[in-house]
């Protein structure tokens, strides 16, 4: 213990009144806390600034029920369907936390096409905010790219195909579009290479990113302050203007977003469970592949433009319109922000919208009244059904040895094999010649030996091998030569 | 870094209830507090389940393998060996191996389905049916027909493997047992 009082100045440490009061002391946390609720909102609190803090929540949702789903799920082209089909049907609230991902993500590019369109509309991009539109515009392309790598994980029908169609238009941009597809693909066709790809894009990669500017975006926000209200001055906001603090009315219509998108997708979840289709075939011709609804207004879009003409609409065009986004603030330098008296703006927002929604209506349409496509569509659909209805079969591991024994479909080899069990051949070099620590593995050894020299080996064995505890076989020449066509069968 | 401004901010004096401003913002804080806590516990509920799975149901598990009809072993004079597929469940795949059994009888004419590995070292065990017992081919152990150990290294018999009977038909569970011991003991 200390002594106490040896020295004058030996002050008494202050009063640790309450546990809090130690921690806050500890970490500030009442400064954070009072940073965090108390932004001022100019012109006072809205409903309109909600889409933001409800995509925060959509994003934490989606990273930890990632991070859940990745305790089961496999990333290979052999094992990511039946990882899935494992979450899906076995795991408990397996199909309600992988529904909860899947309906997140297209939550997610709801909430953030309003919190783009809020910005946008309420001309919140301009002025002092300009930086704040550049991380958004960022983060929207990052959302859409989680969108894309995470919809070919489960590898079922859907998947495969939706993501071949969405690779091979990446091929479609010139000069450099097969050396992208090909870098996505990690080859020329989808394989399990695609999926490692995809899984580090989806996992690993795109979400540091997101994390990242979703912390810039912040910073930016708050070093910016808030919009206000649409008279305000984008370049030089009047500080002397009332403001509401984000607390209390702003964080409860947060709330009350945040809450409708839980009971939304709470029921969602548990009325319309994702569906997994079977595993992806790619030798499949018949399939008629469909993006996600919000690639849909793409998909029909790139149906267009073929040929000569292709740069134009595959290139040219979405480059123009996502710089035009992009730039905007630099574009459009005036401090009017009343959407009323910015009638090019609104012309050019109604104008977008209505060709992305037109060419998503576009498509389906085509696709109802296609009756070749309507009938493969439901076709497809009645499958995915019938998969879902179908219990869960686990894999046959590969190792296993029923799989070897299926190719055996030679004779005299299976004779082989019972004669490797009855002389106990299995005792020291394992099933199926695996090899044990009493002997050596037999898988293989027919590409170093002749059947001859196998056989010769087996009648007389080696010094070597009679020291390891190798008995010399017996038998009929006809049994030696089973013996033999069984190894020659045992692949590692 | 961050400039704090709520020097701007408004706020109305007193409320008109007379009740402090402070503690209607902390009673509000403490319930939307309290009310976070109690949907964020509903909404792991099923975070929790799902890494839970392993103890609510079991992910891996040793299927019993089917060796053949009652009736068959019905008038057995000496021990006949089996090939059974033993099935190894393990999370979502599922490991099938084969193993060599060997049905007998014991003392009391009940069946019993010796495991052909030795408990010696782990050789298969071979009938012999000129000598009309089991002779390990590594170290000559040598068992009775129902498995009990003659002569030899092994400490103890053939080990008698776990046996139930489904709609007439013979079961059995594969296990392996420790060896270089003189009683049976399960591993794995």
């Amino acid at each position: 213990m200390h002594s106490a009082g040896t020295t004058a100045n030996n002050t008494p440490p202050p009063s640790e009144s309450g546990v809090r009061e130690w921690l806050n002391r500890r970490t500030g946390l009442d400064d954070l806390l009072h940073f965090t609720l108390d932004e001022p909102i100019p012109g006072g609190a809205r409903f309109a600034y909600i889409f933001g803090s409800g995509l925060l929540f959509l994003f934490l949702s989606q990273v930890i029920t990632g991070v859940f789903l990745a305790l089961y799920y496999v990333p290979s082209a052999d094992h990511a369907h039946k990882t899935v089909a494992y979450i899906t049907k076995e795991v408990t609230a397996g199909s309600f936390l992988r529904s909860l991902h899947f309906y997140g993500a297209s939550a997610m590019v709801v909430v953030l096409f309003l919190h783009l369109s809020q910005t946008y509309l309420y001309g919140a991009y301009k002025g002092r905010r300009e930086l704040l539109w550049f991380s958004g515009c960022v983060l929207f392309g990052l959302v859409m790219a989680m969108a894309f790598t995470g919809y070919l994980l489960p590898w079922d029908q859907r998947a495969y195909f939706a993501t071949t169609v969405g690779t091979n238009a990446m091929g479609e941009v010139p000069w450099i579009g097969e050396s992208i597809k090909r870098l996505m693909r990690g080859g020329t066709e989808m394989g399990t290479l695609t999926i490692s790809r995809f899984f580090v894009a989806h996992v690993f990669l795109i979400p540091a990113f997101i994390f990242a500017l979703v912390a810039s975006h912040l910073f930016l926000f708050r070093k910016a302050g808030a919009a206000g209200s649409v008279d305000e001055n984008p370049y030089n906001p009047d500080r002397t203007r009332k403001a509401e603090l984000f607390y209390p009315r702003q964080v409860i219509m947060d709330l009350s977003l945040t809450s409708l998108l839980i009971v939304g997708l709470g029921l969602l979840c548990f009325l319309i469970p994702v569906q997994l289709g079977a595993r992806a075939n790619p030798a499949d011709t018949q399939y008629v592949p469909r993006p996600e609804w919000y690639y849909l207004p793409v998909f029909q879009w790139l149906k267009y433009w073929h040929g000569s003409a292709a740069i134009v609409g595959v290139l040219v065009i979405p480059a123009l319109v996502v710089l035009a986004v992009i730039a905007l603030p630099l574009l459009d330098r005036s401090v009017e922000r009343r959407p009323w008296k910015r009638p090019v703006a609104m012309g050019a927002y109604a104008f977008l919208v209505f060709s992305l929604v037109g060419l998503g209506l576009r498509s389906r349409y085509l696709d109802r009244h296609d009756t070749g496509v309507a009938q493969q569509l439901a076709k497809q659909r009645a499958e995915e059904d019938d998969y879902m209805r179908k219990p869960f079969e686990p894999e046959l591991s590969s190792a296993s040895l029923a799989a070897a024994n299926m190719t055996l479909n030679d004779p005299l080899a299976a004779k082989g094999k019972t004669i490797f069990q009855v002389r106990s051949c299995n005792a020291c070099h394992g099933d199926g010649g695996v090899g044990t620590a009493a002997a050596p593995a037999l898988t293989g050894i027919h590409q170093e030996f002749s059947p001859d020299q196998l056989a010769n080996l087996f009648e007389h064995p080696t010094a070597k091998m009679k020291a390891g505890g190798m008995p010399p076989v017996d038998l009929a020449p006809d049994d030696m030569k089973a013996l033999i066509a069984y190894i020659e069968h045992l692949v590692p | 870094m961050f400039e704090r401004d709520s020097r701007n901010a408004t706020l109305p004096e007193s409320s008109p209830l007379g009740v402090s401003l402070e503690s209607r913002r902390s009673f509000l804080g403490i319930s939307l507090g309290l009310g976070s806590v109690f949907v964020g516990a509903l909404l792991s509920v099923p975070l929790i389940r799902f890494a839970l799975f392993p103890l609510l149901r079991r992910t891996t598990q040793l299927k019993s393998s089917p060796v053949g009809e009652l009736s068959e072993f019905s008038s057995l004079t000496e021990p006949v060996m089996r090939t059974i597929h033993i099935e190894q469940v393990d999370g979502w795949r599922t490991n099938v191996s084969e193993k060599v059994v060997y049905v007998t009888k014991d003392g009391q004419g009940q069946l019993r389905v010796l495991s052909s590995i030795c408990p010696h070292l782990g050789c298969s065990v071979p009938w012999n049916k000129q000598r009309n017992e089991f002779v390990c081919p590594c170290h000559d152990t040598i068992f009775a027909a129902d498995g009990t150990r003659v002569s030899g290294p092994s400490l103890r018999g053939m080990d008698a493997l776990e046996t139930s009977v489904e709609n007439g038909q013979l079961q059995v569970r594969f296990q392996y047992f420790r060896q270089l011991v003189s009683h049976k003991e399960v591993i794995g």
